[in-house]
């Protein structure tokens, strides 16, 4: 693969040309051409907000663009919905995956499209389960077309998605940031699998934030930048800085903002936290000043020790001390009045209330533990929230506006926002930055430097180690439930990591 | 950074949220309009205090539904807890003044039954919803049963008559205007003030748009319910009492479907039954788009049957809005 596909020539699948898109207030797309060479992987990236998903969803048939038109292996495209892009051979893999838990996975492949019995009334179920074993076995899958899909782990679901798509005999597959609930070995697998649709000669255009993720798969990038398509290349022109530096429009360092932040006494320590076979024996401590970061795969138990310690959920048994005292956590609003709080991994659902105002998410804590009285006082919290809002940088049309609303970096803002209104003195923040862009990444990494300055401690758990890394002045690693290792500052690396992590097979 | 107020388009007015903040409230007025159009009687002094008097009963009950609804919670049982209360409150001033106590502290005796079993009855579902995590459709339609075999009980399936003074509270005025109309106005001023002033109400309006992150938050998440079904009772409670006073008897079969006109009237005025979005004022539209468009009807003479009809019509027309306008919630 050579050659710059934003030139003519090259076998294009898929040509987009001066595609513009307005919502209220917003020009999500602004004159955007580009073309999709055969076979190969084209990623976007961008900022949230940048205008990728509305792009998507264009190609996808889910918006229709104001302007502009689109080439589907030369002839003109104008896909009505998604279930037409599938029928000219164009589907796409969400971030949130379009599954029904409580069906089989065959029953998933073949959903809106089941073969039918003769007289197409009655669904032919043995002939549904048949195809749909053979396209499994294709694609080399250890699970059977009866499984229920609940019982099917998100990676798996997302093999089935693919199986899926290629069931529809599609030429292209879009991706939407696909390994955000994927642990790294899982990755490596979603990998293989994209380079054998290449190899079938399937397009796949894949949309990611991961910078080593982008350079391991990506034949072409595409940066958008404000709805505006900024260059197009082959991935082996770009570098990592160069590539951040044209997504943010600025340059960035090295990612991370400066470090040496000088940890005061202790802030928080918990003792023999354990809970069934999901955690056991977890001690750790975390100084004021200090981000103490916790490593891990998924299902090691990191969330759910951060959880117990808020008192989300229950413990079996285990000390909290906050500041040297022992302290009782029965119940979140314990743990809030202690001063610790947490940011959960999952914004959506533990994070914000969709329908309501920004300045209602921001306060919904700080009307008790800041204010602390049953009248709203209108005036004070407006004063609070617009505070937070410059401080942080929140970019919202108003501060009425519903938080759905705003990007996911400008979400996670206001949740931030939300907690420091609370006043707190230890933060846990489960995956802070995931599904958010680098611009508002590094802004995030910033204000917890800013935090550590005022004496909060904060405890990161994170599933990107170059964040960590980047970040932690400690480094805790959890394997299966038990604390595995612990590394200082400068002694860790994504490799001795990885080892712990995985309980030191060494997979790295 | 760009923030808040740089970024507000002033001209681009988004049809939606107008919609949303207004649109009920230009309904309301189209359907005043259209009505003292239709019938010159509409307009009356009388006619609009009679239209008042006539919402009075359900406008009180959708003020407790409206925050339910908001809270992602509902109740279907506030027709028989109304009929409930109404008939024990005049029934013990009845027995209370037989026995030959002073008409002002059987008054007094009379409407704290009302409000305690309006209490009760709310209190034992929200329990119920709260303790097994129970969905509030069924448990209080359940109630709803519950409610209506106690009051036949209670009243021995008769009707209770000669109430005696107590009726004055269901039929009196200051003046022109009903003390009806007046304890509406208070609770409708209640409620606004509990949901748009309280952190309670906050808590009401998060708990329904989001009830994890509400938890995640801190929020005492069943406490916070069982109190709103407590203030809900409250209020049918005092609606019981105005029902059966106006009507100067105890009606053991009154007030079915009461709970329904509630709903509609919180939906109509853009509560969304998805929970978190909703607000009195919309309420207070919903319900005298109501009350009017029965009004007209029959001060056109339309049979109550095909009144019924429009009713439903008009509920699938707020639903449709609803979704149209606020978009389903994923």
């Amino acid at each position: 693969m050579s050659g710059d596909p934003s030139m003519a020539g090259g076998d294009c699948v898929l040509e987009l040309s001066a595609l513009g898109k307005s919502f209220p207030g917003v020009r999500a797309l602004d004159e955007v051409s580009m073309r999709v060479l055969r076979g190969s992987v084209h990623v976007i990236v961008g900022e949230n907000g940048a205008g990728k998903s509305t792009l998507m969803k264009i190609i996808d048939g889910i918006y229709e663009p104001d302007s502009g038109e689109m080439r589907l292996d030369g002839a003109p495209y104008r896909p009505s919905s998604p279930t037409h892009a599938r029928s000219l051979g164009i589907s796409m893999i969400f971030q949130e995956l379009n599954v029904v838990p409580e069906l089989s996975v065959a029953e998933n492949i073949f959903l809106g499209r089941e073969p039918m019995r003769p007289g197409g009334i009655f669904i032919d179920d043995a002939r549904l389960n048949r195809l749909a074993a053979e396209y499994i076995a294709e694609q080399g899958l250890g699970f059977s077309p009866a499984d229920p899909m609940k019982s099917l782990s998100v990676s798996q679901a997302q093999m089935v998605e693919i199986v899926k798509a290629i069931s529809c005999k599609a030429k292209l597959v879009i991706m939407d940031e696909p390994t955000s609930a994927i642990t790294d070995k899982e990755v490596g697998y979603l990998f293989e699998k994209i380079a054998e649709l290449k190899r079938q000669g399937v397009t796949v255009i894949y949309i990611s934030h991961k910078m080593d993720e982008i350079f391991r798969i990506a034949d072409y990038i595409s940066v958008l930048r404000d709805g505006r398509h900024i260059e197009t290349r082959p991935a082996a022109a770009f570098n990592r800085d160069s590539l951040i530096e044209l997504m943010v429009g600025r340059e960035l360092g090295s990612g991370y903002p400066g470090q040496g932040s000088s940890p005061g006494p202790e802030a928080l320590r918990i003792e023999g936290f354990t809970r069934g076979r999901a955690f056991r024996g977890i001690s750790f401590s975390v100084r004021k000043g200090e981000i103490l970061g916790i490593a891990g795969l998924m299902g090691a138990g990191r969330t759910e020790v951060a959880r117990a310690i808020f008192g989300l959920d229950p413990r079996d048994s285990g000390e909290v001390y906050v500041e040297g005292a022992r302290a009782d956590i029965g119940c979140v609003d314990d743990a809030i009045g202690l001063g610790i709080v947490m940011v959960s991994e999952d914004r959506r659902k533990y994070g914000i209330i969709p329908m309501r105002s920004v300045t209602e998410n921001a306060n919904l804590v700080g009307l008790k533990y800041r204010a602390g009285s049953w009248w709203i006082d209108e005036a004070d919290e407006r004063a609070a929230v617009r505070e937070q809002v410059e401080r942080l940088g929140i970019k919202a049309p108003s501060a009425e506006t519903e938080i759905a609303k705003l990007s996911g970096g400008n979400q996670q803002k206001v949740i931030l926002a939300k907690w420091l209104l609370a006043g707190p003195k230890v933060m846990i923040l489960d995956e802070p930055t995931r599904g958010i862009d680098v611009g508002a990444k590094y802004e995030i990494y910033k204000l917890m430097r800013e935090l550590c300055e005022r004496g909060i401690a904060i405890v990161m758990i994170s599933s990107e180690l170059p964040e960590l890394i980047g970040m932690s002045d400690r480094i805790l690693v959890m394997c299966a439930g038990r604390i595995a290792g612990t590394f200082e500052r400068g002694e860790a690396t994504q490799v001795e990591i990885m080892r712990k992590a995985t309980g030191g097979i060494g997979n790295a | 950074m760009p923030d808040i107020a740089q970024r507000t388009g002033k001209g681009r007015a988004d049809l939606k949220a107008l919609y949303n903040k207004y649109g009920i409230f230009c309904v309301m007025l189209l359907i005043l309009a259209t009505a003292s159009g239709i019938s010159p009687a509409f307009l009356t002094r009388t006619n609009i205090i009679n239209v008042l008097t006539q919402i009075s009963v359900v406008t009180i009950v959708a003020c407790g539904i409206t925050m339910l609804i908001i809270e992602g919670m509902t109740d279907l049982s506030a027709g028989s807890v109304v009929a409930l209360a109404g008939c024990l409150c005049v029934g013990t001033n009845k027995a209370l003044a037989a026995g030959g106590m002073g008409a002002a502290p059987a008054f007094a005796l009379a409407l704290g039954c009302a409000v305690l079993v309006g209490v009760a009855v709310n209190l034992a579902g929200a329990l119920i919803i709260a303790r097994y995590d129970a969905p509030p459709f069924i448990v209080t339609l359940a109630a709803m049963q519950v409610a209506r075999g106690l009051v036949y009980i209670y009243t021995n399936g008769q009707q209770i008559y000669d109430i005696g003074r107590i009726a004055a509270i269901g039929q009196g005025r200051i003046g022109m205007v009903p003390y009806s109309v007046l304890i509406m106005a208070a609770i409708l001023a209640a409620s606004w003030v509990i949901l748009r002033k309280t952190r309670f109400g906050r808590y009401i309006y998060a708990i329904g748009g989001n009830k994890a992150a509400a938890v995640a938050s801190g929020i005492k998440v069943n406490p916070v319910i069982v109190k709103t079904f407590a203030i809900h009772g409250v209020f049918v409670g005092v609606a019981g009492v105005l029902y059966m006073t106006r009507l100067n008897s105890g009606q053991p079969a009154e007030g079915v479907g009461l709970e329904f006109d509630a709903i509609t009237a919180a939906i109509i005025g853009g509560t969304s039954m998805a929970g978190g979005l909703g607000t009195i004022a919309g309420t207070i539209c919903g319900s005298v788009i109501i009350g009017v468009v029965n009004n007209i009807l029959n001060l056109l003479f339309v049979q109550a049957y095909y009144q019924q009809i429009i009713k439903g019509l008009i509920i699938v027309l707020a639903v449709i809005l609803d979704i149209k306008t606020k978009g389903k919630r994923s």
